[in-house]
């Protein structure tokens, strides 16, 4: 079920294949998994993988792309742009012959124009502000003085490190004026509708089996006809 | 998420405590068992400052208030009774 893509070269950098996680048997239904972003990358992982069993068994192939920086990926973080991985994303889902697709928190600011869904859809902005709050908490702990303003400034000139994860000035920009849109045949899956807290809040990964059986339920009978 | 005026004081010690069961993944009724002096920041391991930062997005959400740099201080995060007299002083000033 490992197994790799290719994004498209961006300036300046080797082709190189990216880790791709598939439930792939060759089926009708092919469902692109996009992921969530940085930390919540990590408190999400496992439950995305779950969905991706669940609907492996009720029938879907599901395929999830690493974004290029992120999870196993080589390429630098830093280099990273919005529209390097909307680019990315998009060719992801035509190479895998995606049919649908399911975006993940912050992932909806880069899902193909497939039909399929967002799953509690996070902003840019929103993304940003949770993040630099770490970071000037953290400091504040460490008696520096960093404000958010100061920070925000910082990122757009020369890029910015929060919370582990370098982000750089394009891609900081970019995520300020981000906001998820839904292309036709989309539609949002907010988080009351998976009967518990959402797992990005919790402060180390966690999973829970009921969330990921709705969630999964909710994408199947979305996919047999029913109301999403 | 739902965005909750008019919060009285039962209200929003219910709705507070819930949030911090939330983020820290608690059994609820190990939060709903917080009394005011009971110690958050530096007493629960699983509060970091990214934990906090999620716990103070998600009051902004859930409360509809903003919350700025400033505002953040140890005391405020110190103890339950903390909390729940900044945010009740948010939504008071509003």
């Amino acid at each position: 079920m490992l197994s790799t893509w290719t994004p498209p070269a961006a300036e300046g950098t080797p082709a190189g294949g990216e880790l791709l996680v598939a439930f792939d048997r060759g089926r009708k239904l092919r469902l692109l998994v996009c992921p969530a972003w940085f930390d919540e990358a990590n408190k999400l992982r496992r439950f995305t993988i779950e969905v991706m069993r669940r609907l492996d068994r009720a029938g879907v192939d599901c395929l999830l792309p690493d974004l290029p920086g992120c999870n196993e990926s080589l390429a630098p973080l830093a280099d990273q742009t919005l529209e390097g991985w909307g680019a990315g994303m998009a060719t992801a889902a035509e190479s895998l012959r995606a049919t649908h697709v399911l975006a993940i928190r912050a992932g909806a600011l880069v899902a193909p124009a497939l039909p399929g869904w967002h799953y509690a859809a996070q902003s840019g902005p929103k993304t940003l502000r949770g993040m630099i709050r770490a970071r000037t908490i953290a400091a504040r702990e460490a008696g520096l003085a960093e404000t958010s303003e100061a920070l925000m400034a910082e990122g757009r000139a020369a890029g910015l490190t929060l919370g582990g994860w370098t982000i750089g000035p394009a891609l900081f920009a970019a995520l300020e004026g981000a906001e998820p849109v839904l292309a036709p045949g989309q539609s949002d899956l907010a988080q009351s509708a998976l009967g518990g807290p959402g797992l990005w809040l919790r402060a180390e990964p966690d999973e829970d089996a009921a969330q990921a059986d709705r969630l999964a339920a909710r994408i199947v009978q979305s996919l047999a006809g029913g109301p999403a | 998420m739902t965005v909750s005026h008019n919060l009285d004081g039962a209200a929003l010690d219910l709705e507070l405590k819930g949030l911090i069961a939330d983020v820290l993944g608690l059994d609820p009724e190990q939060a709903q068992a917080f009394g005011p002096d009971s110690g958050l920041f530096g007493h629960l391991p699983e509060l970091d400052s990214m934990a906090v930062a999620g716990l103070l997005t998600e009051m902004e959400d859930r409360l509809g208030i903003v919350i700025e740099d400033d505002d953040v201080d140890g005391e405020m995060l110190e103890t339950y009774g903390g909390l729940f007299a900044f945010a009740e002083a948010k939504l008071g000033g509003r």
